[in-house]
């Protein structure tokens, strides 16, 4: 692995600029618009041990329409900071903001208080000052950074990191770019907030209508009992994002699908993309029509090289994929927002100018039994969509992780146990199969006795199936290679090889109409108990999601070994997402005494409650 | 027709959502800023102690590893209060055994839950007030727990702001709410009226009430009504529920009690149905009660009024739709004989154009 190591530091097409050539004059007309995205390719790489970062208002432009930004040094995203493994960096953060900020070094391990989230491991950066963030760089990957005040993440305030390592890196490639993927409003996010708290279907113009019902026309594969069921139960099968393309312009670097940011590359080379969700609320669907990924890096980790035709990639997450083409042609890289209502796009070319076909939107999905926590039971034709009905639930098995049948819970005891469940929690579920009788959606005796069954709480997953080897949601009928974190495998071998001591079960709970998220039922704001760790002491945590929504759980300064059932390579990540419905399990070694963030990283989730602090101590020095 | 069935309605649907939940509301206590003086001292073990043996803990000694506390003890107390509904315990037991034993890749020796060891619960309670002293992070805590979930919002609503048109009638009709607070508590006020177009109101009311969340989808609701017309000027006490049904429907109904002691009720349910992605078809009932006969107003005791309603919206923006639609109403009982001896049809259609907007 060390040899043919012939990369060139290649940094988006910045290498252009470095040819002399001006850039926005070299894109197309529709492109050369004048927006500070279209000029983000030049912005500087940070590099060094003192790098200053100054926090400000900017005027943001795409498609042609100008809003208000938060940027670091004046552009978005913010400049690329590139850092050694084994070098020290002090960081001097300038607010010129009228109001708090912070940067969050998102996925690094460094002490507690200069992890960056106000109220937990600093006081914030008061406007008007400077805040000098000091750690050594212990380790290597693709990461960002953003704000963890005030939503200022949503509109402007993240860029990506680089940390290369001391030693040759084990992925060989002769080219890099850096793909950041977000989505930009231009509504206020406060406001995108209070739209939500009042009506919570505000942002989704793909909702199951009768005039879809009866001709059952696409995208809908209910029928109308199943439309029934659903409202039954006063859920929407459509919700599958909450903030959608109706108000967001998903971006590339900075650019919308009309600025249309490239990449180059010369025919024949493995071009890296180190690909960031700095999203807000958006999960993409990433691909790059044909070309196919080799995944070589999961969260700032390396993976043993898998090769795939489209990933998911929730908020938050990176991943490092190698391409390798060879025509002299443009490819689209595209990046569908899982609810399908848009699409980030970019273009990969020999040249600027070029373009590929850009694939249309495909199918929104639809929720189904395995989202409302029933997975392993029978399915209703309630199932997912892209593709007919009947395919949907062989795919759901074929894609779902094998679990001997004897480790579920028998349904039918489970049927009978719930009997005499009050009426308004029952929901004759798989209404359109016929032979159910009623399964209650809110059974509070399948609740941890420490869990807070409340106003918050509108679902209990009956039966939560794990899903490390299940594709994302709408994916699992795509009749391609799609990445599950079980094909991930660490590259070097986990550095914790003691098995766990203990486990917890935290419950990703929520009530969907009143827009309430929270973990185990209670929001942060009423004052929770944080997560306690001993130091070192390695637990298994297993996130058990009683909601249909999606959440990207993170949790800052450390990384966990995703439990995907190769001990000892698991991948090791800083931000897992669980699907609806699902659980995941993921193994921590707690040593980063201190106080961490953990959360839901979709913005608007957090906001909400979804949000706690992990404790480990005892800390350095002695303190008790 | 007496309180108890003028309120039967309004019973019905309490206990069906409320009452089924009754073991959740002694454990709401812990909203949003109650308690936080009880979370400032929390740290650590010596507290954690004082929980030992609370009946919610004996149960899940079942469970294996539980000495007494789980690293949740601040809301021990809270827990206790509400075992009731955690009879099922031996079927949780179950489920504790699948999720140890389902995990992937046949990790069956997954250790038993359990709750921190000692260890972490040494030190300080907060890790940063060490590097950047207690006040200012206490100040920067708060902060933060107010934006992760204890921020209020609010909302007007203009339900229905519409002219109705028949029989040679041509009347105004406004219904609007308002609210402001957190998830669970809020301040909410309501507003009906009508009456000539061309003229002053002839009917008009303001609420203003407390409303508590007390199920994911229902709010109980509490406190004063104010009829401004017709005369004479009255005050009533108004309890009731607003939220959703089963199948979305969408219900407030309510009791007032008057002043002068007369107990009425009311029931409104409207239904959403979704043609296209804009355009929504909505079904109407609002009905009235009375306990008693109020001649003065020409309210007999009974169901007093019926009041249906179709209107076809199209939401030009989620926030501002026109409609149109057709309205019937029917005076029943007493109170259509009050009206007939007025000379007044105690039924009649109207055609109705309007519009539904908040922000």
């Amino acid at each position: 692995m060390d040899t043919n190591f012939n990369r060139r530091r290649l940094l988006y097409t910045a290498a252009l600029a470095g040819a002399g050539w001006s850039l926005s004059s070299l894109l197309p007309a529709w492109a050369r618009t004048g927006t500070p995205g279209v000029t983000a390719p030049d912005m500087p790489t940070l590099t060094g041990d003192e790098i200053a970062l100054t926090v400000g208002r900017s005027r943001f432009m795409v498609g042609g329409r100008a809003g208000h930004a938060v940027t670091i040094n004046g552009t978005l995203p913010a400049p690329l900071i590139r850092l050694q493994e084994g070098q020290h960096v002090r960081l001097a953060v300038t607010n010129n903001l009228d109001e708090d900020t912070s940067i969050h070094w998102h996925g690094l391990l460094l002490p507690f208080h200069m992890d960056g989230v106000p109220g937990v491991s600093f006081p914030g950066i008061r406007a008007g000052e400077t805040f000098v963030y000091e750690f050594p760089i212990r380790h290597a990957g693709t990461f960002w950074y953003h704000s963890h005040s005030n939503l200022q993440e949503q509109i402007g305030h993240y860029g990506p990191m680089i940390l290369d390592p001391a030693g040759p890196d084990p992925v060989e490639y002769d080219r890099e770019h850096v793909v950041v993927l977000s989505d930009w409003s231009f509504m206020h996010p406060h406001t995108i907030m209070a739209k939500l708290k009042k009506e919570e279907g505000y942002f989704n113009y793909q909702r199951e209508t009768l005039a879809r019902v009866l001709k059952r026309t696409a995208p809908s594969p209910l029928s109308l009992a199943d439309w029934r069921m659903w409202q039954r139960m006063r859920m929407d099968p459509t919700d599958i994002a909450d903030v959608t393309g109706a108000t967001y312009t998903y971006l590339v670097n900075g650019h919308g699908p009309q600025e249309n940011w490239t990449g180059l590359f010369r025919p024949g080379e493995r071009v890296r993309l180190r690909l960031i969700n700095a999203s807000g609320m958006t999960i993409f669907n990433v691909r790059v029509p044909g070309l196919p990924m080799t995944v070589v890096n999961a969260d700032g980790n390396n993976v043993v090289p898998v090769e795939v035709d489209e990933l998911q990639i929730a908020v938050a997450e990176t991943y490092d994929v190698i391409v390798q083409p060879s025509e002299d042609r443009a490819y689209t890289l595209a990046a569908e927002s899982v609810d399908r209502s848009g699409m980030a796009r970019a273009t990969l070319a020999p040249r600027l100018g070029m373009t590929a076909p850009v694939p249309p939107l495909r199918r929104r999905p639809t929720l189904g039994m395995d989202d409302m926590g029933m997975g392993g039971t029978d399915h209703s034709e309630a199932g997912h969509s892209e593709g007919d009905a009947d395919d949907a639930h062989a795919g759901h098995g074929a894609s779902a992780v094998t679990t001997p049948d004897a480790e579920l819970p028998d349904v039918e005891d489970a049927h009978a146990a719930q009997a005499g469940h009050d009426a308004d929690d029952a929901v004759a579920a798989g209404s359109s199969s016929g032979g159910h009788a009623p399964m209650t959606m809110r059974d509070k005796s399948l609740a941890p006795p420490d869990m807070h069954v409340g106003v918050g709480v509108d679902m209990i997953a009956m039966n939560p199936q794990d899903a490390a080897g299940k594709r994302g949601l709408g994916l699992e009928d795509v009749g391609h290679r799609v990445l599950v974190y079980s094909d991930l495998v660490a590259l070097d071998p986990n550095p914790d090889p003691r098995p766990p001591s203990r486990s917890i079960e935290i419950h990703l709970t929520g009530n969907m109409e009143r827009f309430m998220w929270s973990f185990d039922g209670r929001r942060f704001s009423e004052v929770v108990e944080p997560i306690r760790f001993a130091r070192d002491e390695r637990v298994r945590v297993t996130l058990v999601n009683d909601t249909m929504m999606q959440h990207p759980i993170h949790l800052h300064g450390h990384f966990f070994e995703i439990v995907t059932g190769r001990p000892g390579r698991h991948p090791r990540k800083h931000t897992v997402n669980v699907l609806p419905g699902s659980k995941i399990a993921f193994d921590l070694t707690a040593d980063a005494p201190g106080d961490w963030a953990f959360h839901c990283h979709l913005l608007f989730h957090m906001h909400a409650g979804m949000f706690n602090v992990v404790t480990v101590r005892p800390l350095d020095g002695g303190a008790t | 027709m007496s309180r108890s069935a003028a309120l039967s309605i309004l019973l019905a649907i309490f206990s069906a959502e409320a009452f089924g939940q009754r073991a959740d509301h002694a454990h709401e206590v812990h909203d949003e800023l109650e308690d936080h003086a009880a979370h400032a001292e929390h740290d650590g073990h010596a507290e954690h102690d004082g929980h030992d043996g609370h009946d919610g803990y004996d149960r899940e000694d079942a469970r294996g590893a539980h000495d007494g506390h789980d690293g949740r003890g601040d809301r021990g107390e809270l827990d206790g209060t509400d075992h009731e509904g955690h009879d099922a315990r031996e079927g949780r037991d179950d489920h504790d055994g699948h999720a140890a034993g389902a995990a992937p890749g046949g990790f069956l020796d997954v250790p038993p839950q359990a709750p921190p060891p000692a260890a972490a619960f040494s030190g300080p309670a907060y890790a940063a007030d060490v590097m950047f002293g207690a006040e200012e992070m206490a100040a920067a805590r708060e902060q933060m727990r107010v934006e992760q979930g204890g921020f209020r919002t609010k909302m007007i609503l203009a339900d229905r702001f519409e002219a109705g048109f028949g029989d040679g009638d041509e009347r105004f009709v406004w219904d609007a709410q308002g609210w402001y607070g957190g998830d669970l508590h809020k301040l909410w006020w309501k507003s009906e009226g009508a009456g000539q177009i061309g003229s002053n109101p002839d009917d008009a009311e303001v609420q203003v009430l407390y409303s508590r969340a007390v199920t994911p989808w229902f709010d109980f609701q509490a406190g004063v009504r104010h009829d401004y017309e017709p005369p004479p000027r009255r005050t009533h006490a108004v309890f009731g529920v607003q939220g959703l049904l089963p199948y979305v429907f969408e219900i407030d109904a309510a009791a007032f009690v008057s002043e002068d002691g007369d107990w009425t009720a009311r029931f409104e349910a409207e239904y959403d149905l979704r043609l296209k992605q804009r355009l929504v078809l909505q079904p109407r009932i609002e009905m009235s009660f009375s306990a008693q006969a109020i001649p003065e107003l020409e309210i007999g005791s009974g169901l007093g009024s019926v009041e249906g309603g179709l209107r076809l919206r199209y939401e030009l923006r989620r926030e501002l739709a026109p409609y149109i639609g057709l309205g019937w109403e029917r005076n029943v009982g007493s109170t259509a004989d009050f009206l007939r001896a007025a000379g007044e049809d105690p039924r009649g259609w109207k055609l109705i154009a309007g519009v539904r907007a908040w922000f």
